[in-house]
């Protein structure tokens, strides 16, 4: 049966002829960086505004990189983020899974997780730092903190959106509720799951630089706060480029593990 | 004979605070015959969805029962094969392994289930497509995969809840054709809730009509058509009379007692 061409008109078909191919896309976003960094070079050049050049900024990035200041940071930064995060993931999608498949669970937790949602992570560190020290534990906490609660929302979100249809339909062929479990709910829940990890790894990412800022002995953070004290503006702007190419890296790393394990959804 | 599926005064009323609110389902009786072919229509709120999931075992009555070969429905069984409206297939899965997801679970072996679920897949004609993503499929593609996976784990009744209902008037009548020529060779008893009038009479060798407010029986009207059913027969005098007998009883049932 001849029922299915017209479903399958390719995507290029659709849309802006000149800006639907992606290398034109590409071509764009480099050109608008470059125009970017050229305003940038302009109006620090002249001294309309007090901040360091673009080529002053890209000499301080090669002398940190040389004297491995750039990578020890970027290393202290990101290994914190992962371990965190790495934890708070793992304890997430359990809990998450707990709360959307046993009304108790979810009566019991849901209170907890909504309350300590409307905190900032950032504003946990005080007392973190009181109870736990200033070594990495308190960051590490703040970032499993950041990265927990928004994973466990997501999965939570996940569990209970599963079509009941589908759920029936596995019933019928004779699931019980363990196969409907891990062959049902586990697989539909998980573009929620991916939405929740992608949020948590941002705001993890985000705390752990402002955790570095109030306390730590290394990092971007920590750089940056150090710079400070000495009006030292093109190391700052190393860091913050650092943070936000890495940030943008981890990002896409994702996005890209995402559309793997979900290419099979249907995108609208 | 005893029947294959024996609605025993089925009754379903959806309670709030005590007090039934809504009565989908009065009282009904209705015995459907090894592998015969019953459609059930009827305007909305007639039951008819209602009668079908608890048939299935998705849904308890609120008193009376369904018997399948004369043991009351408990619950969910694969003997009992359902078909959706909305397909409800797995989308992370292929077509075959959205087939063989039955048969896995009833513990087949790898290669007799690959052996099912290609024969299924065959006869609803997507062999091409045995390796694609739902996502691929057109909407009468992906019911063809459903009826090929309830058929797989070799159910001996079919029931289908309006399952050409999202579809387009060409592929619907398409559908009703391979459903038809499926069912000759694998005889399954089955239950086909339609609000299509016509779709009704063509499937069916009994048409049952349902009326609303409360959801009950209205009447059975027999379609004296012998199968294979053709295109000739759709257009013919006798089909257009039955169809007007059962667009009566659907639009203008007389009033409940």
């Amino acid at each position: 049966m001849a029922v299915m061409e017209s479903e399958n008109t390719p995507e290029s078909a659709k849309g802006l002829p000149m800006l639907s191919r992606p290398f034109g896309m590409l071509a764009i976003n480099i050109v608008a960086v470059v125009v970017g960094i050229l305003l940038w070079g302009l109006v620090t050049s002249f001294g309309v505004v007090g901040l360091p050049t673009p080529l002053a900024v890209a000499k301080q990035a090669v002398i940190q990189a040389e004297n491995g200041l750039l990578w020890s940071d970027a290393l202290a930064s990101l290994g914190r983020v992962f371990t965190g995060f790495a934890l708070g993931i793992l304890v997430a999608i359990p809990v998450g899974f707990l709360m959307g498949w046993y009304k108790i669970a979810r009566a019991i937790i849901e209170p907890y997780v909504q309350f300590f949602r409307t905190i900032p992570p950032l504003a946990i560190i005080p007392l973190a730092i009181v109870t736990m020290g200033i070594d990495e534990m308190p960051k590490i906490f703040v970032i499993f903190l950041a990265s927990f609660l928004s994973s466990v929302v997501a999965t939570y979100q996940g569990v209970i959106s599963v079509d009941r249809t589908m759920i029936n339909a596995a019933r019928v062929l004779g699931a019980n509720d363990f196969t409907i479990f891990r062959r049902v709910i586990v697989p539909a829940s998980l573009p929620y799951i991916m939405v929740g990890v992608r949020i948590g790894l941002g705001s993890s990412w985000s705390t752990v630089v402002a955790a570095e800022l109030i306390a730590a002995q290394s990092g971007l953070g920590f750089r940056m706060q150090q710079a400070q004290l000495y009006y030292d503006l093109a190391t700052i702007f190393v860091s913050l480029i650092s943070i936000g190419i890495l940030g943008l890296i981890m990002d896409r790393i994702v996005m890209a593990i995402d559309g793997v394990l979900t290419a099979w959804q249907e995108k609208l | 004979m005893t029947p294959k599926i024996s609605f025993k005064n089925v009754r379903k009323t959806f309670d709030i605070a005590g007090k039934t609110a809504f009565t989908a389902l009065e009282g009904l009786n209705l015995d459907i015959e090894d592998g015969e072919f019953i459609t059930v229509v009827g305007p909305s709120g007639c039951g008819k969805s209602t009668a079908m999931n608890i048939a299935a075992g998705l849904t308890m009555p609120t008193s009376g029962q369904v018997l399948v070969d004369n043991a009351p429905v408990k619950g969910p069984g694969p003997e009992r094969g359902v078909i959706f409206q909305q397909y409800a297939l797995f989308p992370w899965l292929t077509v075959r392994e959205n087939v063989e997801f039955g048969l896995q679970i009833a513990g087949k072996p790898k290669d007799e289930r690959r052996r099912i679920a290609d024969h299924f897949i065959e006869l609803v004609g997507l062999s091409d497509f045995a390796n694609s993503l739902p996502k691929t499929l057109s909407g009468g593609m992906k019911q063809r995969c459903a009826i090929a996976r309830a058929y797989a784990v070799n159910p001996k009744i079919l029931l289908m809840d309006e399952p050409f209902g999202a579809l387009d008037a060409l592929t619907r009548v398409q559908l009703q054709d391979q459903l038809l020529a499926m069912w000759s060779k694998e005889r399954r008893t089955v239950m086909f809730i339609t609000h299509d009038v016509d779709e009704a009479v063509y499937l069916a060798s009994r048409v049952v009509v349902m009326a609303a407010r409360p959801g009950r029986l209205h009447k059975i009207v027999n379609v004296d058509l012998p199968y294979p059913r053709t295109e000739d027969m759709r257009l013919s005098a006798e089909f257009s009379e039955l169809r007007n007998e059962v667009w009566r009883s659907v639009y203008h049932p007389a009033a409940a007692a």
